[in-house]
């Protein structure tokens, strides 16, 4: 059963209807290549707004890929070639025209390592702030306190702003991130499976974040833990072998999905 | 299997012999790889040793050359006298010839000894009298060494050093000899002599170079004139008179300033010194010529320490003299100095920006390999070869050039169009630049990409990244590459020889005239005094020691050079590495 053929698919199973009312970001039929060898297989989806969306799957089933190309993080890769399309709130994400740097503006991300840059913990949190050209030192304290709240670390490092960020601790330095991706109040927060380099208090940290953050941004997560997964989102996506295998309400994935294979996946017989 | 299995089998020996005989548990020798380990200490201890060796051999004799030596009397058996410091002795085997000429007495010695005999050579200076500076001396010749009282060691201006006594002194007609010339008033004269030497010499070579530095100028404005206006024509006849003017102040200033010198010259002829050899040769000269003077056989501990460091003071902030194998070294310091920084000012950027184009945004493709393989290469291109290129490139071509569009007024005396400080930090810039290359594209190399990401995501441009992000992570490895080009550069002599370096160089770079910082003047610098000190004066003998010092001062130039920049390294390198990546 584990040894699937690529033939074996069907189409994607969706437990509700996609209807693009209520969409951030419409993904429709999109195939992904590294190369000669593709990566993902006519994805569609359509993420709902102000709810945290889960994608979990295997490794190397391409969820991380599919997060990444949402803001365009893939187009590092050389040799990287797509079909299909995806859409921020109608704005054609691989359109020709489009700046690719805009459009991370409207998308913060956090990865899955922490990465805070070798500078103060002010300067880290304001840093998207700074390179978009803002000077005003006062909008700048302002945005960081707002942006630290919002991730909950304030309290922790209110008193030293000035200190270096590679100083603090790993979940410390993650919302850090989280706070540095906040901080432009984008649209859509991105989050490649930002717990996976935490400790349990860390963690439980960051999805009590995860909670607070829903509604005001629309949340896309990926995740290897399904008990995170569970906890968090609103939605799932199980993806496998470069396919969206079944997408729908979490609670339904979880307790009743309509494949065998992510009853499997999700009860943790395969994976 | 993979191979790593194998190795270990063959260390236990094949599995099924295992149940023939007794298993071992002991691995090999070869196993445990400790012959190995031993050849790589061994090799670094041979490194270690090596350098070491050097070092002390450099510092040694860098710190002992100026301690002030006894000066020994030696009697010869056929009655001659010999007077000088000993330098060296040494053990040789005597030749036949020499030896059929010898007492038997010597004979017999020599046999003893094994056909060797001693000798010792001695600094006798007295050039001017003898027409050498050393003498070796067979120990089978000498009959007593005595370290009489009297004997001066006497550093002089001009013709070395003189070995012998101070007869007298005349002043202003007047002789002081015998009891009288004491050893007190000797030094207090001579310090007025040194007082009025040190005003003449300011007057020649600072006030009246600085009036005939500006006096020249005054001629290249009607050169000027005459090349923009054309001969004769009415400007030229403007500027003529307005030159006549000025050079007329000049000439007033310069015969004030001549007459002035000529009246502490006249002052100073007065003061005379009469120096007597150890064989009874007097010879007379003015009192300011003598630069030290010291009693060699009556010197107390402290007399001799103030001596030591009066030496290193003259060696440090004075001009050479005696074809460099006297005196000081400041310009060539000052020179090595100025060109090693305005190389890595030059190669510093230059490197940086071609190593970011190279990693960051160049398409990493086959041009982009042979331009990389092709900049390693050219750290290995003979430095020789970089001096002939900067020669013919930047001062021929680009020097020449400069020279026909901004100064045809000196032409054809070349201004920019002939080697200079900066043709030669040019052309050092090029050598080093690989190094450079190299060290910056392993740095950016080395910057973490989830740092990029980071950045990226952000929505920062990719030169925003670099900039605020990959740069500051990479700048301590940039300051590694920056360092070794110092080093390198710093120490580098063959293609300077063709591209500015001169073994006495008449003005230094920097001074009170516009625009104060002359980088077409040619220089000096210490490896090129070494190679001139040593092997290219009159007197190899008399230059050993000053090639020490000299060395050693490179060395400590260098290293203290490096030693700021590895600080600063650190100090980046605790910035922006510290955490757990």
């Amino acid at each position: 059963m584990n040894h699937l053929s690529k033939d074996d698919f069907e189409s994607t199973v969706y437990h509700v209807t996609q209807s693009q009312d209520g969409a951030v970001i419409e993904i429709e039929d999109f195939n992904l290549w590294y190369g000669p060898s593709q990566a993902l297989y006519n994805v569609g989806m359509n993420i709902e707004k102000g709810l945290v969306t889960a994608l979990i799957g295997p490794s190397g089933c391409g969820k991380s890929t599919l997060l990444r190309s949402l803001n365009r993080m893939n187009d590092l890769i050389e040799n990287l070639s797509i079909t299909g399309g995806m859409r921020l709130e109608g704005l054609p994400i691989y359109g020709p025209k489009v700046d690719v740097i805009g459009l991370r503006k409207r998308m913060g991300m956090v990865f899955q390592k922490p990465n805070p840059f070798p500078k103060s913990i002010f300067e880290n949190v304001i840093y998207p702030l700074r390179v978009d050209g803002v000077r005003d030192r006062e909008v700048l304290a302002e945005a960081c306190e707002r942006a630290l709240k919002g991730s909950a670390l304030w309290e922790e490092v209110k008193d030293r702003l000035d200190d270096n960020a590679l100083g603090l601790s790993g979940g410390q330095q993650q919302r850090l991130c989280i706070a540095r991706a906040i901080v432009s109040d984008p649209e859509v927060l991105l989050m490649d499976e930002p717990c996976s380099a935490l400790d349990p208090i860390a963690t439980s940290k960051i999805e009590e974040l995860i909670d607070e953050l829903k509604g005001h941004y629309t949340i896309v997560i990926v995740t290897h833990n399904m008990q995170q997964a569970a906890r968090v989102s609103q939605n799932t996506a199980f993806m496998y072998l470069g396919r969206l295998i079944e997408y729908g309400d979490t609670e339904e994935i979880f307790t009743s999905p309509k494949l065998s294979r992510t009853q499997d996946y999700v009860t943790g017989r395969f994976g | 299997m993979n191979p790593g299995d194998m190795m270990e089998a063959v260390a236990v020996k094949p599995a099924t012999r295992v149940t023939e005989t007794r298993r071992s548990y002991e691995s090999s020798l070869s196993a445990r790889g400790e012959p190995f380990l031993w050849g790589f200490g061994g090799a670094l201890a041979f490194g270690v040793l090596l350098v070491v060796g050097f070092l002390v051999l450099v510092t040694w004799n860098g710190i002992t050359t100026f301690w002030p030596k006894p000066i020994h009397v030696v009697t010869l058996i056929s009655g001659d006298l010999v007077a000088g410091e000993p330098t060296r002795s040494e053990p040789f085997k005597v030749g036949p010839e020499r030896m059929a000429s010898l007492s038997e007495a010597a004979k017999a010695k020599i046999a003893n000894d094994g056909g060797f005999a001693h000798r010792v050579l001695l600094r006798t200076g007295n050039f001017d009298l003898y027409n050498d500076d050393f003498r070796w001396v067979e120990d089978y010749k000498i009959e007593k060494t005595e370290k009489p009282v009297g004997m001066f060691f006497i550093e002089r201006q001009e013709w070395g050093a003189f070995v012998g006594g101070i007869k007298a002194l005349s002043k202003d007609g007047a002789t002081i000899a015998g009891e009288e010339l004491s050893l007190d008033l000797l030094h207090k004269e001579h310090q007025a002599a040194r007082r009025r030497f040190d005003a003449i010499h300011d007057i020649e070579k600072g006030a009246i170079g600085d009036v005939n530095y500006e006096m020249n100028q005054e001629r290249l404005k009607i050169r000027k004139a005459v090349l923009k206006y054309g001969d004769n024509a009415p400007e030229v006849r403007v500027v003529e008179a307005e030159v006549e003017r000025e050079a007329s102040a000049l000439r007033g200033r310069f015969d004030a300033l001549a007459a002035k010198a000529q009246e502490i010259k006249g002052e100073d002829a007065k003061v005379q010194v009469v120096l007597n050899d150890i064989n009874g040769t007097e010879k007379t000269m003015p009192l300011s010529l003598i630069v030290r003077f010291y009693p060699a056989n009556e010197l107390s501990g402290l007399d001799k320490i103030g001596i030591y460091l009066s030496r290193w003071g003259e060696f440090l902030v004075d001009d050479p003299r005696e074809a460099n194998t006297e005196g000081g070294v400041l310009p060539a310091i000052f020179g090595t100095f100025a060109m090693t920084l305005l190389m890595v000012l030059v190669v510093a950027p230059f490197g940086v920006v071609t190593a970011l184009y190279l990693r960051e945004y160049a398409k990493q493709g086959k041009l982009v390999s042979v331009v990389r393989i092709s900049v390693n290469n050219l750290a290995g291109v003979p430095s020789i070869v970089y001096g002939v290129f900067g020669l013919g490139f930047f001062a021929y071509i680009v020097g020449g050039g400069i020279d026909a569009l901004f100064y045809p007024e000196r032409l054809p005396n070349p201004t920019f169009g002939t080697g200079g400080l900066l043709w030669a930090a040019l052309t050092l810039a090029l050598l080093t630049v690989p190094v450079v290359i190299v060290a910056t594209e392993e740095a950016l190399a080395a910057v973490p990409k989830s740092m990029r990401e980071g950045s990226l995501a952000c929505g920062a441009s990719k030169w925003q990244t670099i900039r605020n992000i990959v740069l500051p992570r990479a700048m301590p490895g940039i300051m590694t590459g920056l360092i070794l080009a110092m080093a390198r550069g710093a120490g580098e002599v063959a293609p300077l020889m063709l591209v500015g370096v001169v073994k006495l160089a008449p003005e230094l770079p920097i001074d009170g005239f516009w625009p104060f910082v002359h980088l077409e003047r040619s220089f000096m610098h210490l490896g090129f005094h070494i190679f001139d000190v040593g092997f290219q004066s009159r007197n190899s003998e008399a230059g050993k020691p000053m090639v020490f010092v000299t060395t050693l001062l490179l060395i400590a130039l260098i290293a203290v050079m490096n030693a700021t920049a590895v600080v600063i390294r650190n100090r980046l390198k605790r910035k922006f590495m510290v955490g757990h990546f």
